[in-house]
């Protein structure tokens, strides 16, 4: 076991050793190559220092990098060089350096001293990797194997409402054939006296007729009104958009915050619909949506997310070759989800900013929703329940000091409703 | 028995007159207009249309329109590209900026909601520019006019500008005389711009030329002084203030004057200024005045006169007591003393600038530059355009075709011009008689520079993108000169130049600096020292003196179109829609142009739906006759004077709803606005006006308009029980004040926690100048209803300025008239005592009081809504949910106040209302934060709730406590004479609550015991027993 140690350690020198030497010796011939690089290594490397401004297989703010290395005729010395320091290079006058940058529209790549040529070794490898076969799509398969439970439940159903129908058949023949029987056989069927009949003794009874009227007039009106109460409110209203956009995606999987993109939120009454720039903050990069993403998008939902972010781009003027703003612009038509009345004042500030409300208590589980949907039913009485039980934020807000103490000591409780602090007056919300 | 008695209505019914019998058949006493809404019977059956298929379609749309219900509309919410940084929709920015249309001058914030502007606020920074009157607070409305020059056009064909430029350059390169012909700009750049285009082309000239101009204080100020401009004044200085003619208080030299005015009125340490005031029409100054006396214009040269020291020749009897008051008054006050006129001549306005030599309450240093039109000038131009030997006029500005009194002649000298190029708003009567219209945008939607006085420049910068195709005057003058540069660089390079951050000049909108002044110069022009001629056409050769005046609504006509100030009521007369010729009861009933009071309710003075009439007068000077000038009776007219206002009769590129009144332009020979031997005769006809107040007395009911004298206000000898007691009312005997709880009918509510809101109006500083009655409207998307609506008393504005007359020479009197009244007939009694006491005197005292929701703690309205639509808050405002509403009307009626207003009509989106809310343009102007109102609700005074709870918000995300000064409500942010002091009571170091301790705190009716959130302070008026 010592031996063993004693030969670990050994090694462990001499690796080191030699790693040493390789490190020094890079300034002095190149030690980059591609084919000794890691590519699952060049990977994570290439996602921490390269994929702001380029991508594998399209270009972006930086050109696309798949077969870089053989595009420059493997040429890993100047390779390295530019990467660790392009300006450098073109200002040494590099002819190449100069010709690429011109190219690439002068823009000025950052520079990577730090990068070790083993990195640069696993980047090269990483940049190598062949476009990976799209992921076969199964639609339809799959489709109908998911809906084929619907279908067998509808066929079982209507398979149960024909054995019903059946055996009210048979019963009917079988009490129609007993009937002839009898007939046949001379047996007198006992009839029934002639009663009279139900609703006639109904009629008769006058109270019975009042109390049943009055109970269904108060029915109807119950029903009515309760009919009528549900008019305008579009709780569950999902339109179609104009943009498939999907806050599952954005909200749920990648976690950016409501108030990221609606930062008006904050400040005014709107919560406001982000201007398209605030998409393009991180769309100007992510051109296309992952692959199961995708895959998911158009087995579970029938969207191809990739035309759908192609769509912003239209409206926005971003021509994705040139990796640049055409001018060209063509606002998206949302389609209002929220509306609540114009005589009805409500303001988001208030309660995201000042009370600290999460969106999702009037919003829902947004970041769930495929399709943004109309979550609470924006009543006057839904605005008012809450108003009655949710406690004024009065912590650390010097606003409240005063009168909070003042009127926790009238009303006797610890902490205020909104309503207690005057929530539910008319003319807060109406003028 | 009883079948024997006949009862009857009228000696006529007794009689059997068959009149009385055709009567009782109809169910109106007045034929209702079936023709109106049914057509004649030709065109009835001229119609294609079968009732039954009228049936049809009455069915079809029915049932489609109840099926398009049933699904809610669609709602599109489209977000900006690219946001503006600075912009957050649903968060209001303020820009700072000036007005500077040629009568109006005034530094603003303009504040704007999603980048358009919504409403015009003072600048506190200003100085000089301080203080937007009601044009300048309706002035964003007429950006969203629909009337608007949309691009440029010759001809009346739309052109590309360069077609213009084209067309302009050869002009000015032919060498012919070009004349620049422009309103006052009073901007440094536009004058440096303008000297350097005389420069580059020597064949141009500039006139100024202001439409209502002051030629004379301008002539006389250059002469003395050298610099063509007015003087200004300080008023909060004087201790005695003598005007002469002088509507200082209105748009005399300018106006902006009332904030000054208002500061020495305010009693403090017992003293206030005194103000004499001798004029003709009844003006914003008289009504303000201590002293009043009505004199003719020709007697107002002799007190002026009188008043330098000279003999008292001349001034009339019934002044002379007071011209010597004046004078003593005046000596003993020595530098503190000021008098002002507005005397239509030249000497006369020297006269005044000698007396006021030592004054340190007039500022000759630092003049006012607003003005510097030249009659003369334009005059000679007129003559000159005739003559042919003009080959291009640029106008920038003016409207000279309906401006001038020699109109047609300038037409005719106009239609000789070669190109004449109009830089306009709107294709108004004198742009559209020119060959080119060069479109301007409006003061929001352009940069400029203006030194309103000297040593202070404000800085116009655009709030909006341009709305319409257009260019500002400056820019087609760099582009005429060849320039690529733009105004905006033009005026930052001036700014700059001069030493000047542009950028903090922009965004404080106003600087102070001496870079501009300009230099005094010997004056060379001989024809300055000479009379402009206009004293000279002053004939006084008997007949009737006329005092052209310009409304607070009006001002020179050029915002014409604009709904907001059209119905704006007069201060004086409270008539919308109108001007008129203001004349004396006994001139009325020399010339046949009184309704006696016998017509009341036929012919009539009120006639029966609701509006009061007056006759027609055609009035002619100099063989210059205006047609049709419809005559209202003022009191405090002097006799043998008449007063009109310009500004009206304005018929092109303006919509018909506004063409309202006479061009009283017209008889502004000379560029005076005072003529004499004026003649008037009557003509057939009687003229509806819509006035808002047709009760004009007080009644003696001096617990309305509380008021007492400066003497016994400061004397010790009397408290505040003897000139400011509370009511009393009598409870088992006892009498106990109408505050005590003893009496009240209501509980008390504990109001000592949190806010609440108190509104103070001083009575005493309070002008009457209406700015704050335009921006409550702007505010509140108050709906203008037309000139007919207003006549039925159907006006919507929250907050009205009542104006009061005394019936006898006083208010004193008119209360001591009537404690005296003795039994209900008789000599001294009540019946007709009463009926005497509803006329005013010939020149009575007058008292303004805005009045608006009064937000009474115990609102007589709450108790009466039978869907509690309107209800009370903690923080004592009167609630009133629009939409709970049904529309009963009784809060209305149960107010005391009248000042709940109901939507008769849908005001918005309906042609019948053709005014702002009926255009998408119109429309930019709705404050949205502030429902827009519909049919079949009451509306009020909500105190301006949107904006407290603003302030409240704004503290409680900043997590702060509130400042006192920061709740505002539109009108007392719109007041910039101090009269309306708004914030929360309840913090014991505001303003408000001081004021709410003051002795001359009284609430308006208290007797009734509604126990208001607005209370008045007391008038004291610095007069002496007479």
């Amino acid at each position: 076991m010592i031996q063993v140690n004693r030969r670990n350690s050994f090694s462990r020198i001499i690796t080191l050793c030699a790693a040493f030497l390789l490190a020094f010796s890079s300034s002095l011939f190149a030690q980059i190559d591609a084919t000794t690089g890691d590519a699952d290594a060049g990977k994570a490397l290439f996602k921490t220092n390269c994929a702001a401004c380029h991508k594998l297989y399209k270009p972006m703010t930086g050109p696309a990098l798949f077969g870089v290395v053989e595009k420059y005729e493997e040429d890993y010395e100047w390779l390295g060089k530019w990467i660790r320091n392009s300006q450098g290079l073109i200002n040494a006058g590099d002819a190449r350096a100069v010709k690429v940058y011109e190219e690439n529209g002068q823009k000025v790549m950052n520079a990577f001293p730090a990068l070790t040529d083993a990195d640069i070794s696993n980047i090269l490898a990483y940049t190598n990797t062949p476009v990976p076969e799209p992921p076969v799509i199964v639609d339809d398969e799959s489709s109908s194997t998911k809906g084929g439970g619907g279908v067998s439940n509808e066929i079982i159903l209507s398979i149960l409402g024909l054995m019903l129908l059946l055996l009210v058949g048979v019963l009917f023949i079988v009490k129609n054939t007993l009937k002839k029987f009898a007939e046949a056989q001379g047996i007198e069927v006992e009839k029934e006296g002639v009663r009279k009949p139900l609703w006639e003794s109904f009629v008769e009874n006058q109270f019975l007729v009042l109390v049943s009227v009055i109970f269904l007039l108060l029915g109807s009106a119950y029903f009515a009104y309760g009919w009528m109460s549900q008019v305008g409110v579009d709780q569950g209203y999902a339109p179609v958009q104009p943009i498939h956009y999907s806050h599952r995606i954005h909200a749920g999987d990648n976690a950016i915050d409501c108030k990221y993109c609606h930062s008006s939120a904050r400040v005014s009454k709107h919560s406001g619909i982000p201007s398209l720039n605030v998409c393009m903050n991180c769309h100007k990069s992510i051109g296309e949506v992952a692959a199961d993403t995708q895959a998911e998008g158009k087995s579970e939902y029938g969207v191809d997310y990739n035309k759908e972010i192609q769509k912003l781009y239209a409206a926005v003027g971003w021509d994705e070759a040139s990796q640049s703003y055409t001018g060209e612009t063509k606002p998206v038509e949302w389609v209002r989800i929220h509306n609540l009345p114009d005589f009805a004042y409500f303001n988001h500030s208030q309660h995201v900013s000042v009370a600290g409300v999460e969106c999702q208590k009037c919003h829902g589980p947004v970041e769930e929703m495929e399709i943004m949907e109309q979550f609470a039913p924006l009543t006057m009485g839904w605005c008012i329940n809450c108003h009655r039980e949710t406690n004024v934020k009065v912590e650390g807000n010097a606003y409240y000091e005063k009168i909070h103490e003042q009127l926790s000591k009238k009303y006797g409780v610890d902490k205020l409703t909104a309503a207690q602090m005057g929530g539910l007056e008319c003319g807060k919300c109406h003028y | 028995m009883s079948s024997n008695k006949k009862y009857w209505k009228s000696v006529d019914e007794l009689n059997g007159n068959p009149l009385v019998e055709t009567l009782r058949q109809n169910e109106f006493v007045e034929e209702i207009p079936t023709d109106e809404f049914l057509g004649d019977k030709d065109t009835l059956e001229a119609s294609q249309t079968t009732r039954r298929d009228f049936l049809k379609y009455v069915g079809f749309t029915t049932a489609a329109a109840s099926l398009a219900a049933c699904e809610g509309p669609v709602k599109k919410s489209i977000p900006y590209v690219v946001q503006p940084e600075q912009i957050v929709p649903g968060v209001a920015d303020y820009y700072a900026s000036t007005i500077a249309d040629g009568f109006d001058f005034a530094s603003v914030l303009v504040k704007t909601r999603e980048g358009r502007p919504i409403k015009i606020e003072n600048n506190k920074l200003a100085k000089a520019g301080y203080g937007a009157n009601a044009r300048v607070h309706a002035s964003v409305l007429s950006m969203y006019d629909q009337n608007r020059a949309q691009g440029p056009t010759a001809s009346g064909e739309a052109v590309s500008w360069g077609d213009i430029d084209a067309g302009v350059m050869a002009q000015l390169s032919s060498g012919k005389q070009v004349v620049l012909l422009t309103q006052t700009f009073a901007s440094p750049s536009t004058d440096k711009l303008i000297a350097e285009f005389k420069e580059k082309y020597p064949n141009v000239s500039h006139i100024a030329y202001d439409a209502v101009g002051e030629q004379f204080a301008l002539d006389a100020f250059e002469a003395k002084y050298g610099v063509r401009a007015l003087a200004d004044y300080d008023f909060s200085k004087a201790t005695v203030i003598v005007s002469v003619g002088a509507d200082f208080l209105g748009d005399w030299n300018g106006g902006g004057y009332d904030a000054g005015y208002a500061k020495g009125r305010i009693p403090t340490d017992g003293k206030m200024s005194k103000h004499f005031q001798f004029e003709a029409n009844m003006s914003l100054s008289g009504a303000n005045a201590d002293v009043r006396v009505p004199v003719k214009p020709s007697e107002q040269k002799a007190i002026l006169k009188a008043l330098a020291g000279g003999s008292m020749s001349g001034v009339p009897e019934h002044a002379k007591a007071k011209v010597s008051e004046a004078l003593s008054e005046l000596r003993a006050a020595g530098s503190k003393g000021i008098v002002v006129t507005g005397l239509q001549d030249m000497a006369s306005q020297a006269e005044a600038l000698r007396i006021n030599e030592s004054s340190e309450v007039i500022d000759v240093t630092a003049p006012r530059m607003t003005r510097s039109g030249d009659v003369r000038k334009v005059n000679q131009l007129v003559k000159d355009m005739n003559a042919g030997k003009i080959g291009m006029l640029v106008m920038a500005g003016v409207n000279p075709s309906y401006t001038l009194p020699n109109a047609a002649e300038f037409d005719a000298g106009l239609a000789k011009v070669a190109v004449s190029v109009a830089c306009s708003m709107r294709a108004d009567e004198s742009a559209s008689k020119a060959t080119h219209i060069a479109p301007v945008p409006h003061y929001l939607e352009a940069w400029g520079d203006v030194q309103i006085k000297q040593g202070e420049v404000s800085i116009t910068q655009p709030t909006i993108r341009p709305l319409f195709d257009t260019r500002q005057f400056q820019d087609s003058l760099l582009k005429w000169m060849g320039y690529d540069q733009s105004y905006y660089t033009y005026i930052k390079n001036t700014m700059t130049d001069a030493g000047i951050s542009f950028n903090k000049a922009v965004h404080d909108g106003v600087v102070m600096t001496n870079a501009f002044a300009k230099a005094v110069t010997t004056n060379t022009d001989v024809s300055i020292t000479e009379d402009a001629g206009a004293s000279t056409s002053f004939q006084d050769g008997g007949g009737f003196e006329l005092t052209l005046y310009t409304k607070t609504s009006m001002g020179d006509g050029s915002q014409a179109n604009n709904p907001w100030l059209q119905e704006m009521p007069d201060p004086i007369t409270r008539a919308t829609w109108d001007n008129y010729l203001t004349m004396s009861e006994a001139d009325a009933k020399k010339l046949g142009l009184w309704f006696d009071r016998s017509t009341f309710f036929t012919e009539a003075r009120h006639d029966a739906n609701g509006g009061l009439n007056g006759h027609l007068a055609n009035v002619t000077i100099n063989g210059v006759t205006l047609e049709n000038v419809p005559v209202m009776v003022q009191p405090g007219q002097a006799n043998g004077s008449i007063g009109l206002a310009v500004g009206y009769g304005r018929t092109t590129s303006i919509q018909e709803e506004m063409q309202t009144g006479v061009n009283a332009y017209a008889l502004m020979l000379n560029g005076s606005m005072t003529q004499g031997n004026v003649s008037i005769s009557k003509a057939n006809g009687v003229h509806e006006f819509a006035v808002i107040q047709l009760h004009n007395t007080l009644m003696g009911r001096g617990d309305i308009v509380r008021e007492t004298r400066l003497e016994i206000f400061s004397s010790k000898d009397f408290t505040k029980k003897d000139w400011n007691p509370i009511p009393e009312v009598s409870k088992d005997h006892q009498e106990y004040a109408v505050t005590s709880p003893e009496v009240d009918l209501w509980d008390e509510f504990d109001r000592s926690v949190g806010h609440h809101f108190n509104l103070g109006i001083d009575l005493n500083a309070c002008t009457g100048c209406g700015a704050c009655v335009i921006a409550c409207h702007a505010e509140n998307n108050v709906p203008v209803v037309g000139k007919s609506e207003v006549r039925r008393s159907r006006d919507m504005h929250w907050l009205r300025i009542d104006r009061y007359y005394s019936s006898q020479d006083t208010f004193k009197e008119d209360n001591e008239k009537k404690d005296g009244f003795s039994g209900l007939g008789g000599d001294n009694g009540s019946l007709g005592g009463f009926g005497e006491m509803e006329d005013p005197a010939a020149n009575p005292q007058v008292a303004f009081q805005p009045v608006m929701c009064q937000h009474c703690n115990h609102a007589p309205c709450e108790t009466v809504c039978p869907v509690a639509a309107t209800s009370h808050g903690r923080q004592g405002q009167n609630h009133m949910a629009y939409n709970r509403c049904v529309g009963t009307r009784y809060c209305a009626n149960n107010c005391p106040y009248k000042v709940r207003r109901f939507n008769w009509f849908l005001y918005n989106g309906n042609d019948e209302f053709d005014y702002h809310m009926n255009n998408d343009l119109g429309r930019m102007v709705i404050n949205p934060d502030v429902t827009v109102r519909s049919r079949g609700v009451m509306e009020k005074c909500s105190m301006c709730m949107q904006m407290t709870q603003k302030t409240i918000l704004d503290a409680k995300r900043d997590g702060r406590v509130i400042k006192d000064g920061e709740f505002a409500t539109a009108c007392s942010n719109a007041c910039t004479s101090g009269a309306l002091t708004f914030g929360d009571v309840n913090d014991k170091d505001s303003d408000v609550y001081h004021q709410s301790q003051d002795d001359r705190m009284y609430h308006l009716l208290e007797s009734v015991g509604t126990k208001p959130n607005v209370f008045y302070q007391t008038k004291v008026r610095n007069t002496k027993e007479a």
